[in-house]
């Protein structure tokens, strides 16, 4: 038997590799280490303590920020995954339609515009409106995050349903359910781990987003992601390490969720 | 009773037009084990679909007990399907894919219970009620998929090629499994399948399907003694085919002269003509004789043995090859070697004359 071609045999592969992983994963490690810093500086490590933790925990503007970010974050993703939902059963459960290739990438547009770019329109367009209306709450962050949060739960939902067996609704449409029964009873079970997984990842994506929040928040609006951009115009603390580690707890166990959720039942 | 007429289905338009179905016309009986039989493509299932109801014709009717089904939907016929992929729904139990179609009928729940209790039971899957159908063999899930689609007790039962996923020894048994289902629960049963062992040993009556077409429609006796034409002849079981000259016909025979000059008669259909035509042999409606006795002689190119029988290849002196199957016998002993002159005899009438 001819021998395949082995990448992980080949000169300075490993070397390659080690040096990539420890690029990626020594600044969080670091992160994580000196959460736990004793002492206030984020470079000299003075002895273990969990004090950051509970200073973040005491600071009034960080749970402010926190509760701002998870409201936004699990209403964005909210709307944005009954959104993907749809705009998913109209680009994979029809007959193929003028402009579905269109309305696909329109769909997508999120992941093809610069954030920056969406961030100066949105600001620009909020900031209309709100001349013109007054109302200045938490509204203009929440759909600018249901917007960009889209596709992300877009993508998963439609390889669910493409990945589906259509002979199921055939089968049950056979069986007498009507066009709705057998969106309620088969398609919607089927895709269940599909749309958690989409609204998942809209979640991890909303919480996490720094540069269209910057520009659409108002005064008094900070989330977390912005709120830490904030504090590091002055004095670092340990403080930002902790809060860092919080989110990248939450983000993990969520991508690793989501990732099990993809695999079901497949 | 279902009737078929003039069902065409034609996909695509002007020159790359493809017809999967080209006016088909059938009529099934009520309580008839009926097979659609032809090779993949010969728009047999395209017919089964256009009955469920999920592929519409182009043109033509389709009725049943007198009404006509083509504007109603999948779901408003009276007619159940059973999958070839078997499409049970992953997310539910054994017990819940066959209460699916008496829950969307609006039965009552006692009701619903009792009647999946009782085709547990038809088809032996009692113990298995609870199972998620991810749990359970192909051949179980062959069964539930029966179930679920005899259970709300459709009129006609349409089954697409649902042994071709299952092993032979399985397949043999579901054969049976399915008849018995048939002849217990009286339901027309429209079976799908490109295996003419199959049809034939499961239907009361076949319709060989071709390119669209149904070619000839019958009893599997009269398919397998009787093909109307070479499609069929060729596609049930072996054939020999003799180039022939029919001399006269007489009802239901005709007079032939085969290639070697001998004459003998053979049946045909009333409307055979004069003229060339091909004659159809079944390699165990021949024998093996000595040259002298033969209808057509030749010398012997292959002897092969299978077991149950023998087959004999004889390269005829016309060129042509010819086919016999011989059983054996217990202590039979080879006599013939291949080389040696035999000749190829039939009795009269056991040949069919071909319609071209």
């Amino acid at each position: 038997m001819a021998r395949t071609f082995d990448i992980r045999k080949q000169t300075g592969f490993t070397a390659l590799a080690i040096t990539c992983f420890a690029v990626l994963y020594m600044p969080i490690v670091l992160l994580v280490v000196y959460s736990f810093n004793a002492g206030s500086s984020i470079a000299i490590w003075e002895g273990f303590s969990f004090r950051w933790y509970a200073t973040a925990w005491d600071n009034d503007q960080v749970q402010a920020a926190t509760i701002r970010s998870l409201v936004i974050a699990c209403c964005a993703s909210g709307i944005a995954t009954f959104a993907a939902v749809l705009a998913a059963l109209a680009t994979t459960r029809t007959k193929p339609w003028k402009g579905q290739t269109l309305a696909f990438a329109m769909v997508n547009q999120p992941l093809m515009v610069p954030e920056i770019v969406t961030a100066v329109a949105l600001l620009i367009f909020f900031a209309m409106i709100k001349v013109s209306t007054g109302y200045t709450g938490l509204g203009y962050l929440i759909l600018a995050h249901s917007a960009f949060c889209i596709p992300f739960a877009y993508l998963p939902v439609r390889a669910r349903l493409q990945g589906m067996d259509l002979t199921l609704e055939q089968a049950a449409s056979d069986l007498y359910a009507t066009p709705f029964q057998i969106f309620r009873r088969i398609t919607l079970p089927q895709l269940f781990p599909g749309i958690l997984a989409g609204a998942m990842l809209a979640f991890v994506i909303s919480l996490d987003d720094v540069v269209i929040t910057e520009f659409v928040k108002s005064a008094g609006q900070d989330t977390l992601p912005t709120y830490m951009l904030g504090q590091l115009r002055r004095v670092v603390t340990p403080e930002i390490n902790a809060i860092s580690t919080v989110l990248l707890a939450i983000s993990v166990v969520m991508v690793i969720a989501f990732f099990f959720l993809s695999r079901v039942r497949k | 009773m279902i009737e078929i007429e003039g069902v065409t289905k034609i996909y695509g338009e002007g020159k790359s037009a493809f017809h999967a179905l080209d006016d088909v016309s059938v009529t099934i009986r009520e309580n008839e084990f009926f097979t659609l039989l032809g090779p993949s493509g010969c728009g047999k299932t395209t017919l089964l679909r256009t009955i469920a109801g999920f592929v519409d014709p182009t043109r033509g009717a389709i009725r049943l007990a007198g009404k006509s089904l083509l504007e109603s939907p999948p779901h408003k016929r009276p007619v159940n399907t059973v999958f070839q992929s078997y499409a049970l729904f992953p997310h539910m139990t054994v017990a819940q894919n066959i209460a699916f179609g008496l829950e969307m009928q609006g039965k009552p729940r006692v009701e619903v219970k009792e009647t999946v209790a009782r085709m547990l039971e038809l088809v032996r899957m009692t113990p298995m009620a609870d199972r998620q159908t991810g749990q359970i063999s192909g051949g179980q899930q062959q069964r539930v998929a029966l179930a679920r689609a005899l259970a709300p007790r459709p009129e006609v039962l349409l089954l697409d090629e649902p042994l071709s996923a299952l092993d032979f020894k399985l397949r043999k048994d579901m054969q049976l499994e399915l008849k018995r289902l048939q002849a217990e629960t009286g339901i027309t049963f429209i079976f799908v399948t490109h295996d003419q062992e199959e049809a034939l040993t499961m239907s009361d009556r076949i319709a060989v399907m071709n390119a669209g077409r149904i070619r000839q429609i019958g009893s599997p006796r009269e398919i397998y003694d009787q093909p109307a034409e070479r499609f069929v002849a060729d596609f049930i079981g072996d054939t020999n085919f003799v180039e022939i000259e029919l001399l006269e016909t007489e009802g239901e025979t005709a007079g032939i002269r085969l290639p070697s000059g001998r004459e003998t008669r053979a049946r045909s259909g009333a409307e055979a003509r004069p003229g060339k035509a091909t004659l159809a042999v079944r390699p165990e409606h021949a024998r093996l004789v000595p040259p002298e006795e033969a209808l057509m002689a030749g010398t012997l190119a292959e002897i092969v043995y299978f077991g149950t029988d023998t087959h004999y290849h004889v390269a005829l002196d016309s060129g042509a090859r010819f086919v016999i199957r011989q059983q054996n016998a217990p202590h039979h002993r080879q006599t013939h070697a291949t080389g040696d002159r035999v000749g190829v005899s039939f009795a009269p009438g056991v040949g069919q004359v071909l319609r071209d």
